[in-house]
């Protein structure tokens, strides 16, 4: 966990000041809503199809069993009782009421949770490995350095009005659960041949309507450059990205636009002039934030203990730790993803009662921490295996341990038209349907692991190009159409899907994605062969046979 | 309009004159962008100061060579929510050296004076009279600044160390 300080929690209690007076000026007239847009949205505020919403930062995946039960808290006493897990390591809650925002905030600020550019033309909330810290795979804890972009970018005074939102994705495992290679800037953390840490920086990632993979702009830079580097790509991009057109003003866009090479010459221009400034991060400094993440004091422990190897001559037990277990750094222990996907809910709700749940367990099993990840599940980074049965059952009470984690009814999607104001199409209720007509988990574990992304409009919310099976709601003359993409992937390998073939109706997308996984099945070279690499070995057209020649 | 310096409210002492316009004798006066460039050379012996209105979708870069003849400059925010100028004050203070005054001009609001104050700006004319009697409130609302910048205000990453160093400037 990293400790706020008394610097931090000033802070927080400062911009909760800040956007009461602000409310209080809306509301007096004092400022126009196109003046009090930007400052609300910058404080996580947005108004959506039905009410205000509040966008919650989870820096870095990470929380506390407190900030969780404060999160409840507000739920219960500000909204409607739940919670939506973002893509992005946020929470959002869709029903509170303007006059309610600023307490909302204050309860949550004492806590040290926030809604600070979770939205706005700034540096949003920096990603990371929802197991960082806790995987035996990485090169060091990515949320150091997130933690040192979220100090830097916090209210910086040249970056908080740029041409558009800007969105800093963090791995430090060469497997990248952070879908890096689709933000603005994606770096990825790993040592040199001389053993040094350092960044390889790649830019101009991205969904939305003009989806692209970010390009490697340089392959090493060493660590204690992050921030003049970050500050230089900033400035150019700050500069010279477009202003004329809403949707032509990523950065990926002024990437395309000049060339990788031609951005990457100007940043490194920019960089030289700034390289050994007041950014430069000393060891005194990176020592300084290393020092304030508490990590649990492990004992040691042995792997498979004889109460877990009991356990598991359960089948359901055997079922769920297949699927939501994954090992640990220290021997003995495992991390635990947390489905938000139960079979007909809304992928990545959870209710009040669930998240104090979960909170309970982490304080009872998991040195009081949570995490959040981009797929909307949670997880409990830090627990010894001989737990497992304990906290399975008590997640199976609450509706938590659906064996699903990375199946096909393991489904991202954005609230799409029950909430979202931009949506040209639902999204939940196609994922429910999915979900529903994968229920059965022999079907399930047979087609083994299966994204699927939906979105409810171009806007990509639900990051459906990087979905193995991407749906994407349209609208075409007052009804809800959707655009099928195979083979598309956030990882390491990260690719956009291809798309299938025509829109199909609201009512035929479960079929077609029925059709898609027989198809799969059927033509896969074995057991082992995931769906993303029959479609990459076959392309899109064995399906597109199959599956139109069906409908 | 009111004009804010350092945190003051100050006369101001520039006329700001249009293309078209002939400039007044002996005044300071403040112009745009194309007269000032057509008319460099000849503006070098002019009596009075002059200051310029520098666009913020000209590369700031190119002021350099005439940093010399300017008494003021002026850049724009065309709208609050176009940031490009905060780029412009931040190169202009800390990479071109320029230490006379730098004004924001255009549509200024008090929301947005700390990070102008930040960037580098000592002169600021807010759009709405209200907004520049809360000058004062506005810049003081944080005592906490997490990243170094062109202002003096000690950055948070060194600050925690028990050390106080000051921006990029120094």
């Amino acid at each position: 966990m990293y400790v706020y300080d008394e610097f931090d929690r000033a802070f927080l209690a400062e911009r909760v000041a800040e956007f009461r007076d602000q409310v209080a000026r809306r509301l007096s007239g004092a400022l126009s809503e196109d003046e009090f847009k930007p400052l609300r949205l910058m404080n996580g505020v947005y108004l959506q199809l039905h009410a205000y919403m509040l966008r919650v930062a989870i820096p870095y995946g990470t929380l506390s069993s407190d900030q969780l039960r404060r999160l409840a808290y507000v739920a219960r006493t500000y909204d409607r009782g739940y919670g939506h897990f973002t893509t992005r390591q946020n929470i959002q809650f869709n029903w509170i009421k303007l006059e309610d925002l600023p307490d909302a905030m204050a309860a949550l600020a004492e806590v040290g949770v926030h809604g600070i550019q979770t939205s706005g033309n700034c540096i949003r909330n920096v990603t990371t490995d929802q197991w960082a810290g806790a995987t035996p795979q990485e090169f060091d804890d990515p949320r150091i350095w997130a933690e040192i972009l979220r100090q830097y970018s916090t209210l910086h005074p040249e970056f908080t009005y740029l041409p558009r939102k800007f969105k800093i994705a963090i791995t430090a495992a060469p497997k990248d659960r952070a879908a890096t290679k689709v933000h603005d800037v994606g770096l990825r953390l790993h040592r040199n041949e001389a053993g040094e840490l350092g960044f390889e920086v790649l830019v101009g990632g991205g969904l939305g309507r003009t989806p692209f993979v970010g390009k490697s702009v340089r392959a090493f830079l060493p660590a204690r450059h992050l921030l003049s580097y970050i500050e230089a790509i900033m400035r150019v991009y700050n500069q010279y990205g477009r202003r004329d057109n809403i949707y032509k003003a990523r950065i990926k866009i002024l990437v395309h636009e000049i060339g990788a090479e031609a951005f990457a010459k100007a940043v490194e221009a920019e960089w030289e002039a700034i390289r050994d400034g007041a950014l430069h991060l000393s060891d005194e400094i990176i020592a300084d934030i290393r020092s304030r993440f508490l990590y649990p004091d492990f004992q040691p422990r042995a792997d498979q203990p004889a109460a877990l190897a009991t356990a598991l001559e359960d089948p359901a037990f055997a079922a769920w730790h297949r699927n939501s277990v994954h090992p640990h750094k220290v021997p003995g222990h495992a991390i635990v993803t947390v489905s938000l996907k139960a079979i007909g809910a809304p992928p990545g709700d959870a209710t009040a009662d669930q998240m104090e749940v979960v909170a309970a367990l982490a304080d009872d099993f998991g040195w009081r921490e949570i995490r959040v990840g981009h797929e909307q599940n949670l997880c409990l980074p830090n627990v010894a295996q001989e737990d497992l049965p304990a906290i399975w059952r008590r997640l199976e009470a609450a509706g938590l341990a659906t064996p699903n984690v990375n199946h096909i009814s393991d489904i991202i999607a954005c609230p799409g038209l029950d909430y979202c104001a931009l949506a040209n199409a639902r999204a939940i209720p196609v994922a429910q349907e999915i979900a529903k007509r994968f229920a059965d988990l022999e079907r399930s574990r047979t087609i083994g692991r299966l994204h699927v992304n939906i979105s409810g409009c171009i806007n990509a919310c639900g990051h459906h190009h990087v979905g193995h099976i991407g749906i994407l709601g349209v609208e075409k003359n007052g009804q809800e159409f959707y655009q099928i993409t195979l083979g598309g992937r956030a990882d390491e390998h990260a690719q956009l899907g291809t798309l299938l073939g025509p829109a199909v109706s609201y009512e035929q997308v479960p079929g077609l994605i029925e059709d898609v996984v027989d198809t799969y099945i059927e033509l896969r070279a074995g057991p082992d062969e995931l769906f993303i690499d029959t479609v990459a070995r076959l392309g899109v057209e064995p399906f597109k046979e199959r599956v139109y020649a069906a409908h | 309009m009111r004009l804010i310096e350092n945190g003051k409210l100050v006369e101001d002492r520039f006329a700001r004159v249009p293309d078209d316009e002939a400039l007044p004798e002996g005044a300071p006066v403040l112009i745009g962008i194309e007269r000032f460039l057509r008319d460099a050379e000849a503006l070098k012996d002019w009596p009075a100061p002059v200051g310029v209105i520098w666009p913020n979708n000209r590369p700031i870069a190119e002021i350099a060579p005439y940093l010399p003849q300017i008494a003021l400059i002026a850049l724009n925010f065309p709208s609050f929510r176009d940031g490009r100028a905060y780029s412009q004050a931040r190169l202009l203070r800390e990479r071109l050296g320029w230490a006379g005054p730098l004004r924001a001009v255009g549509n200024v609001l008090q929301d947005q004076f700390l990070l102008m104050q930040r960037s580098g700006f000592d002169q600021i004319q807010p759009v709405k009279a209200a907004d520049a009697d809360a000058f004062d409130e506005a810049v003081h609302r944080y005592t906490v600044f997490y990243q170094p910048a062109t202002d003096r205000r000690p950055s948070l990453l060194r600050q925690r160390l028990g050390r106080s160093v000051s921006g990029v400037a120094e």
